[in-house]
């Protein structure tokens, strides 16, 4: 079975957001850079299925030179290869175009991500590639089975779980438990550095949006207390002063 | 020109996610000069449930009437509105930012070439080009995007506008199933949550996290939900031990909840838990420890023992009836 992961380089999730250049530029200073905590759960079910299936996996990250050590970790993990687009991800089209383009020369089985990226959280990229390349895709999947040709996918609905099929090849946009989240081991961290990274341009893609400026979520105000005695009064506060009862 | 509203409903019923996704599009309607808001439903709906849409700004609906829209497959789905877009030579598409509208409008912009911002937060800025603001970051933070000429697909984030209602009906047009639709998706079934308030829609949620110690103590935290009328919630290493099903898990890695109430109990505040409440109008935080990185981030707090303050705080809003 061939799968392709793709992957994005985000900042860890315990990161200060802050911006720089007058509010253009996210601000890497003492940032620490992860594997999309939904990328890793696509890349751990990926190596599941390579272990009972066998199979190569082929990760695949659209950005620049600075996402490499991100690509080696997942090389470290369990993909075998890897290939990286070197352009800045800003636009969910241009993104999905590059693995679109990607994943028509190179036929894969499966194509598996996270449902969104944690920093730009658009979490569309699946169903673009998917339509792009007229194949079925499902997000946020929770559990994968593969049955011959057959995918057997349960996936989160508002407030509840759908159970779907569909013929390969397909797209599926990851979330927990579809996998536990695996750790590198010596092995796979020595073998990573000399496992193949291969890296070429983008595809053009005309109609993108593009990003003028950010801003922080304003600081909010310090907390109100009510001392445990009068827990009740905290029922009062809300009704009359915050008005949301 | 058009502005499509993309409908997701539930046995029949509209998500208040979707009239929010119509209203929107009435209100950009306005901005960008008069246009005709269609909103498209599949599968079955009653008709005055559909003409009722008007009362949120729509001017016709578009009714697919088939029993096999009845469940929303997102291949069939997209190809039929990915259709109506052209034949109603819209030039915007309005959705939620549910997982309905990251399948359904991600595989539209595919199919139809348009450009898509997800998670918008506020009516566009038309005064120089075609600028939206949207949550990034989880909810730490708001980017302004300029999207470029010709079709563009926005995914609304659920209470981003306020909405107003008139008591004008919408036309309703029916058309048949398209043929030649491709059914790549077999659904084999589903399960649904018992609760009777969901957590996305929810208005008011109580979540509970391991300071509860254990799923035995979870009635405290259904009665206060059942007395506020709100849906429950966990914290991660919650749902992860089983105590609760994983579809009440809420923060950065599960469900982004945007009530007016959260009300956090025994949670310690971890940064990727408050990730996925931040956008609440209110918080409040039950703590023992005065030091649960919760009260910074809370409106109100109590510090106290759950299992001595949540009964009462049952009891005093039942007294409230
Ligand atoms: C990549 C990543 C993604 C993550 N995503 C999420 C996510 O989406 N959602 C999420 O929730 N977590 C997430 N986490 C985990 C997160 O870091 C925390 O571990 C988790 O939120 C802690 O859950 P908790 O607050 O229930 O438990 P704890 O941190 O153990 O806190 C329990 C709290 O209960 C209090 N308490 C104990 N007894 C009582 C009592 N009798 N009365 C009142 N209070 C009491 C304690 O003082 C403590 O503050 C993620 C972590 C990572 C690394």
């Amino acid at each position: 079975m061939k799968i392709l992961v793709c992957i994005t380089h985000v900042p860890d999730t315990t990161s200060k957001i802050a911006f720089t250049d007058n509010n253009t530029k996210f601000d890497v200073s003492g940032i620490q850079f992860i594997i999309g905590p939904y990328d890793d759960y696509a890349l751990a079910k990926a190596v599941e299925l390579k272990e009972s299936n066998s199979g190569n996996i082929t990760v695949l990250c659209v950005g620049e030179v600075n996402v490499e050590p991100t690509m080696r970790k997942a090389l470290a993990i369990g993909a075998d290869d890897a290939i990286r687009v070197n352009a800045n991800p800003t636009d969910s089209v241009f993104v999905a175009q590059q693995i679109a383009a990607i994943a028509k020369e190179d036929q894969y089985d499966l194509i598996l991500m996270g449902r969104e990226s944690i920093d730009f959280n658009s979490g569309v990229v699946h169903g673009i590639v998917g339509s792009l390349l007229d194949i079925p895709s499902v997000s946020p999947v929770m559990k994968l089975e593969i049955e011959g040709e057959t995918a057997k996918m349960t996936r989160e609905i508002e407030g509840g779980q759908e159970f779907i099929e569909v013929q390969l090849p397909v797209i599926a946009g990851c979330q927990e438990p579809i996998a536990e989240w695996k750790i590198a081991n010596m092995r796979g961290i020595m073998s990573a550095r000399t496992k193949p990274l291969k890296v070429i341009e983008p595809v053009a893609c005309d109609k993108i949006t593009s990003t003028l400026s950010y801003e922080k979520l304003p600081a909010k105000g310090s907390v109100k207390l009510i001392p445990a005695e009068n827990a009740e009064e905290l029922i009062d506060l809300l009704k009359n002063e915050a008005k949301v009862l | 020109m058009s502005i499509l509203v993309c409908i997701e409903g539930d046995e029949g019923i509209i998500k208040k996610t979707s009239i929010e996704a119509v209203y929107y599009a009435s209100e950009t309607g306005k901005i960008i000069g008069d246009e005709e808001v269609i909103a498209v439903a599949l599968g079955s709906y009653d008709t005055a449930v559909l003409e009722n849409l008007g009362n949120y700004g729509a001017t016709k609906v578009i009714h697919v009437n088939d029993e096999k829209l009845d469940k929303s497959q997102i291949g069939v789905y997209s190809e039929i509105f990915a259709e109506l877009v052209q034949t109603t030579s819209a030039n915007l598409v309005i959705m939620s930012k549910s997982s309905f509208g990251d399948n359904i409008g991600g595989r539209i912009a595919g199919k139809t070439g348009a450009s898509i911002v997800s998670n918008v937060v506020a009516l566009p800025n038309v005064s120089s080009e075609f600028e939206v603001r949207k949550s990034i970051f989880t909810g730490k933070a708001f980017a302004t995007v300029s999207m470029p000429e010709g079709l563009k697909i926005l995914l609304v984030k659920r209470n981003s506008v306020e909405v107003n209602q008139t008591d004008d009906k919408a036309v309703i047009e029916q058309i048949p199933l398209p043929n030649a639709l491709n059914f790549h998706e077999k659904i084999t079934g589903s399960e649904k949550a018992e609760g009777d308030v969901l957590l996305d829609d929810a208005e008011i949620v109580v979540s509970g996290g391991r300071g509860l110690k254990g799923p035995e103590n979870w009635d405290m935290i259904e009665d206060l939900a059942k007395a506020l009328g709100a849906a429950t919630g966990c914290s991660k290493p919650v749902s992860d031990q089983g105590w609760r099903p994983h579809h009440e898990h809420v923060g950065q890695t599960g469900v982004k909840v945007s009530p007016n109430l959260y009300i956090a109990i025994g949670i310690s505040g971890a940064i990727q838990h408050l990730a996925g409440v931040n956008s609440s109008k209110v918080l409040v935080a039950i703590n023992i420890d005065p030091d649960a990185p919760f009260f910074k981030a809370a409106d109100y707090g109590i510090v106290g023992d759950a299992f001595d303050v949540v009964p009462r705080l049952t009891e005093k809003v039942k007294s409230l009836k």
